[in-house]
C-alpha cells in the first residue's frame, strides 16, 4: 500500500473517528462525500462507540496476500453502543468460543505488512468484552 | 429504441486451459457465436473481463480481443463490473444496437485464472470490494457471503437446505459440455468438506476455471430470441451500510425493472440462471429477485422447486458451481445458455414450453446486479 493512501486514513482507523451530516444527523464510519439521508455534503467528527455487539461473523481460513499469518482469523458485523454498524476482525479469541451477539470492545492492533521492505499497517480491531 | 435479438451464441468448456493464451482461449468463442449467427460482420465489440488487469497484467483488453479474432478497425471496449461485468457488457451491448448506433455487436466475455495462484484469486475477488474498510479487515469474499449465510442459518434454515444448491447445480451439470464439473455431489459430500468461511463449506463455492462464452446481437426479427429486458443496478457497496444485509438492494431493483420493460410478472419466468457462487447468494438471489418469498428460498430448493423438472428450473447447466464461474465471462455463459433454452437447443438440459428466461449476474456483495430476460419470438 502506498504512503499517502495509508496516511489519509490513518486517523479514522486509529482512533475509530466517523463523521456527522451537519444538515441532519446522520451518521457514518467512515466518511462519505455526500449525505445518504438528506444529500448534504457538510460533516463533522464523531467519535465512535467503543463497546458493542457481534451481529454476524464467520472465519477466515483462505485469506487474502498479507494475512496469511493470522489464520484462522474472525472478521465480524458490529454493531457499536451508538448504533453504528462496521466490520472488524474479533481478536484475542478462539474462532470456536466467538457467538452472535457477544459483547466486543476496540483495540489497536497491527493489521499486515507490505513484505519485510514495506510499511506496517494498523488499526482498530475488537476483542470480547471480559465481564 | 429497436428491439434486439440473439442471433448466435459460442461457448468454450470452463476448464484449466493452460495451453491458451487469453486471446486464443476469446477467439474460440467468438468465432463460434459469430458462425452460429452465420456472420462476421460485426460493427463493435463489447469484452467483459474481471481481473485481466491483475492476472495477465494486460490493459486495453477490447484492442488486444478485436486484434485476437483479426479485426483491427473495430469498435472494441472491456466493461469491467466485477463479477457481474458479463451481465452488465450485455446491456451495454444490447443499448448500442437498440439505439441504432451499432447492428451487430459481439459481446464476449474471458477470464483466465490458471495463469495465477490461489492466493492471486483469493485477492482478485476481494478487489470487488471498497478496499479501505471491507478489504483491510482481511475479510474475503466468500467471508463476506458467510456473514450472510450465518443470519440467514439463524432465521431460515438448516445448512444442508442451503447446501442443496450447490447439489443442484451439480445434477444439472451431468452431460453438460461446457461444464467444468459435470460430475453429481452429494449433499453428505458438501456437507462433510472443509469449511472456506464458516459457515460456508469449500463445496458450496464456485471454483476456479478459464472460459469464455459470446453472444451476437443484432435487431430482432419476427423469430428467434429476443431480449425482452436488461437492466443494471447498484447498491452501497459495504456491508454495514446495508439496512437489511439478507435483502439484495441491486438484484431487488434490477430485477423489479425487467420486469416491467418486458412486461412480465416473476411467475411469468419459465428458467433461470442465479449467482450462486457461494449457495447461500444463489439462495438470496432467488429471493431478491421477486420468484421465492424471502426466508423461504432454501426450502423451496431443498424440496426440489428449484430443479430441472420442478416449479422454476435453476442453473439448467450447473450454475456457477459445477459449469463454473470464470467470473468476468460468467454472466455472458448464463445468458448465452437462457438463450439455447429458448431456441429449444439445449439438448438433454432442455426446459419444457420455455418461453421466458431469466439471468442474473451480480458483482461484488451485491453491489451491481444486471438482469436479462429473454424471450422467445414466434410464438
Ligand atoms: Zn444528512
Amino acid at each position: 500500500m502506498s504512503v499517502p493512501r495509508y496516511w489519509r486514513e490513518e486517523v479514522p482507523r486509529y482512533r475509530l473517528l466517523g463523521k456527522e451530516c451537519t444538515g441532519c444527523g446522520a451518521k457514518f464510519f467512515p466518511a462519505r462525500p455526500v449525505c445518504t439521508e438528506c444529500g448534504s455534503t457538510e460533516f463533522k467528527d464523531h467519535k465512535l462507540a467503543e463497546v458493542g455487539e457481534v451481529v454476524t461473523w464467520t472465519v477466515i481460513r483462505n485469506p487474502p496476500p498479507g494475512f496469511e499469518k493470522y489464520k484462522p482469523y474472525v472478521v465480524a458485523l458490529i454493531e457499536l453502543e451508538d448504533g453504528m454498524r462496521l466490520l472488524s476482525q474479533v481478536v484475542d479469541v478462539d474462532p470456536d468460543e466467538v457467538q452472535t451477539g457477544m459483547s466486543v470492545e476496540a483495540v489497536f492492533r497491527r493489521v499486515k505488512e507490505d513484505g519485510k521492505t514495506g510499511i506496517i499497517q494498523y488499526g482498530y480491531k475488537f476483542r470480547p468484552v471480559v465481564e | 429504441m429497436r428491439k434486439v435479438a440473439v442471433a448466435g451464441v459460442g461457448l468454450v468448456k470452463v476448464s484449466e486451459h493452460w495451453g491458451k493464451p487469453i486471446g486464443a482461449l476469446f477467439a474460440d468463442a467468438a468465432l463460434q457465436a459469430m458462425k452460429d449467427a452465420g456472420t462476421d460482420g460485426v460493427d463493435g465489440l463489447y469484452v467483459s473481463n474481471m481481473s485481466g488487469a491483475l492476472m495477465q497484467e494486460q490493459l486495453s483488453m477490447g484492442a488486444l480481443m478485436a486484434d485476437a479474432i483479426a479485426k483491427p478497425g473495430l469498435s472494441a471496449v472491456r466493461v469491467e463490473a466485477g463479477s457481474a461485468s458479463g451481465g452488465v457488457a450485455f446491456h451495454e451491448a444490447v443499448k448500442a444496437v437498440a439505439s441504432g448506433y451499432s447492428d451487430c455487436v459481439l459481446v464476449a466475455g474471458v477470464e483466465k485464472m490458471s495463469d495465477v495462484l490461489p492466493e492471486v484469486v483469493t485477492k482478485s475477488l476481494v478487489m470487488e470490494e471498497e478496499q479501505e474498510y471491507s478489504a483491510y479487515t482481511g475479510v474475503t469474499k466468500p467471508g463476506l457471503s458467510a456473514m450472510l449465510h450465518r443470519l440467514y442459518l439463524d432465521l431460515y434454515a438448516e445448512p444442508s437446505e442451503v447446501g442443496m444448491m450447490a447439489v443442484q447445480s451439480h445434477e444439472n451439470a451431468v452431460g453438460c459440455k461446457h461444464a467444468q464439473y459435470p460430475f453429481r455431489m452429494s449433499i453428505e459430500r458438501a456437507m462433510d468438506s472443509p469449511m472456506e468461511a464458516d459457515p460456508i463449506h469449500m463445496m458450496e463455492c464456485a471454483g476456479v476455471g478459464d472460459g469464455a462464452a459470446a453472444i451476437v446481437l443484432v435487431p430482432a426479427d419476427t423469430e428467434g430470441v429476443e431480449v425482452a429486458a436488461t437492466t443494471v443496478a447498484t447498491d452501497y457497496c459495504s456491508l454495514p451500510m446495508r439496512e437489511d444485509p439478507l435483502t439484495l438492494g441491486a438484484v431487488k431493483t434490477a430485477a423489479e425493472k425487467a420486469y416491467k420493460l418486458a412486461a412480465v410478472k416473476p411467475g411469468d419466468i419459465d428458467l433461470v440462471e442465479v449467482q450462486d457462487d457461494f449457495t447461500i447468494n444463489g439462495v438470496l438471489s432467488l429471493e431478491s429477485l421477486g420468484l421465492v418469498e424471502p426466508g423461504k428460498a432454501a426450502k423451496y430448493v431443498a424440496e426440489g422447486g428449484s430443479a430441472r423438472d420442478g416449479e422454476l428450473p435453476t442453473n439448467t447447466f450447473g450454475g456457477l458451481k459445477a459449469r463454473g464461474n470464470p467470473l468476468g465471462a460468467t454472466g455472458v455463459y448464463q445468458i448465452a445458455e437462457v438463450a439455447l433454452q429458448l431456441r429449444g437447443a439445449a439438448g438433454d438440459h432442455q426446459v419444457e414450453d420455455a418461453n421466458v428466461g431469466l439471468a442474473q449476474n451480480m458483482g461484488g456483495l451485491g453491489s451491481t446486479c444486471a438482469v436479462t430476460i429473454l424471450r422467445r419470438l414466434g410464438r
